[in-house]
């Protein structure tokens, strides 16, 4: 027999904002309205967000990532941000069809948000990497069609007192990398660079210039991927997740690093 | 068949009034100041688990007095209302104004149409920007009474002395300590008490923080505010 405050114990276990929106709102849901009218496999061409990268470092995890969406051969926009911030000691880096994967992130960091307001406690680390999984694989049958959501999440873990990363496939799975990480078009070229630049507990300074040089590397062979660009101001976002928090890395800074790079780089080629 | 007896309308809403009154009185105080940088708001809670002031989005925070389970019922109603409305527009689109009728119109519904009322005061205050844009405070009764306070307001057992208390000895433009200073002088006077910063939970919208502008002040800044030189 159902007791007259039965109900009331599912409702106090709604600390989900997904969870209240596919009760009450499902019109709101990302995806709601799909009608799998494409065959299989039809791609769509749609902005794709490009390259982004995570890499642990001393105080915690880089995130980056370049500016470019692409649909199909032609460049979509050059200023799209595809690093966000989630809440105070995490963020997320899109990549993959960048209207579906903004929306994701919209509403994941709207989750973490609720979920902290009405515990009064934040999740951890784990259980916001897990929540991100189960957001993605909500978004399989849209990645059937061609538009497929892959980020990056990476934040920093109080409990251990460390940065970490995670990636995912399009079901949903989860993988916790320790070093670091590259997603979108140019990411075998980003982790090919990263693979010979990265160290253990590279100081702030050091990993800086080490994603930047990933970066411009990504942007050098993928079609896609846009790199500095000097003539219109436009450099790659880098953002910082430490035990003090997400912090921004200046763009004075990264146009110094990135243009550092870059000078070394013509003197190799004049030599 | 028993005649079911006649209470008339007037009796019944005036016996739920004094019954909801009642219980409101019972219970410890909140306080809420406008300051220079935002809203201050003082609630006397030994608990440092059980809150009575928090967070509901960017500019907005609840308050709430009375029995515990019915405020925070309303606390995570309209945290859900906020969310939604902010995630389907825009961050914003969320106002307190906004909230603050949802709150009237739930309270003023369960007063007439429930058998007992709610023994719950709340206040909703949202934070103006830096651009001129005013503060504003919604205090709601236990019967959906709304109203808009300017400056000051306060709520629970001793609420009239707290007013009039505030009335003579608020003024604008206060730094937080003299802000935060006042608010207890006024908890102290009207009940010959003497609180600490371990009685008390404090929080604050905080204009000049980027986005979510609410934060809570942790016992060790307490003090020091408290003590602080005016």
């Amino acid at each position: 027999m159902e007791r007259s405050w039965d109900r009331t114990f599912n409702d106090y276990l709604t600390t989900s904002f997904t969870d209240l929106l596919r009760r009450d709102f499902p019109q709101l849901l990302p995806g709601a309205q799909q009608s799998g009218t494409l065959p299989p496999g039809t791609p769509i061409d749609v902005p794709h967000g490009t390259t982004v990268l995570a890499l642990r470092y001393h105080d915690g995890v880089i995130m980056a990532g370049d500016r470019q969406a692409t649909a199909g051969y032609q460049v979509a926009s050059r200023r799209i941000e595809k690093i966000f911030k989630t809440d105070d000691l995490s963020g997320v880096g899109i990549a993959g069809a960048a209207g579906p994967a903004m929306e994701m992130a919209k509403l994941f960091q709207t989750e973490l948000e609720h979920y902290e307001k009405v515990e009064g406690d934040s999740l951890s680390l784990e259980g916001k990497a897990n929540k991100l999984g189960m957001m993605i694989r909500l978004n399989l049958p849209a990645a059937m069609q061609g538009l497929v959501v892959v980020p990056i999440f990476a934040g920093f873990d109080e409990k251990a007192q460390l940065g970490r990363i995670f990636k995912y496939d399009v079901t949903g799975g989860r993988y916790e990398e320790t070093n670091y990480e590259a997603q979108g078009s140019g990411s075998q070229y980003a982790r090919d660079s990263l693979k010979k630049l990265w160290r253990r507990d590279l100081p702030r300074e050091d990993a800086l210039r080490v994603t930047l040089e990933a970066l411009i590397d990504a942007a050098d062979e993928d079609v896609g991927t846009g790199g500095p660009d000097l003539v219109r101001g436009i450099f790659p976002t880098v953002r910082t997740i430490t035990r003090s928090g997400f912090g921004d890395v200046p763009e004075d800074e990264v146009k110094r690093v990135c243009e550092a790079v870059l000078v070394e780089r013509t003197k190799q080629e004049a030599s | 068949m028993p005649l079911p007896y006649y209470v008339s309308p007037e009796q019944m809403m005036k016996d739920k009034a004094e019954y909801a009154r009642k219980g409101i009185s019972r219970g410890r105080s909140i306080v809420t100041l406008e300051f220079a940088e935002g809203i201050l708001l003082v609630a006397e809670n030994p608990s440092t688990l059980l809150h009575k002031v928090s967070e509901i989005y960017d500019r907005i925070a609840f308050a709430g007095v009375g029995k515990y389970n019915e405020f925070e019922n309303l606390r995570i109603l309209g945290i859900r209302h906020s969310d939604v409305k902010g995630y389907s527009y825009s961050r914003g689109d969320v106002t307190a104004k906004a909230l603050a009728n949802a709150y009237s119109q739930a309270l003023g519904n369960i007063f007439t149409q429930d058998i007992k009322p709610f023994e719950v005061e709340v206040l909703v205050a949202e934070v103006g920007d830096g651009n001129g844009a005013k503060s504003e405070m919604y205090h709601i009764l236990y019967d959906g009474t709304i109203e808009d306070e300017k400056n000051y307001a306060a709520m629970g057992g001793q609420s009239d002395e707290l007013r009039r208390f505030l009335k003579d000895h608020y003024r604008e433009g206060m730094t937080l300590a003299e802000a935060l200073q006042l608010a207890v002088r006024a908890l102290n006077a009207t009940q010959n008490k003497t609180l600490t910063e371990r009685d008390l939970e404090v929080a604050v919208l905080d204009r000049t923080k980027t986005r979510r502008k609410f934060r809570r002040l942790p016992p060790e800044v307490l003090a020091q505010l408290m003590t602080a030189p005016q």
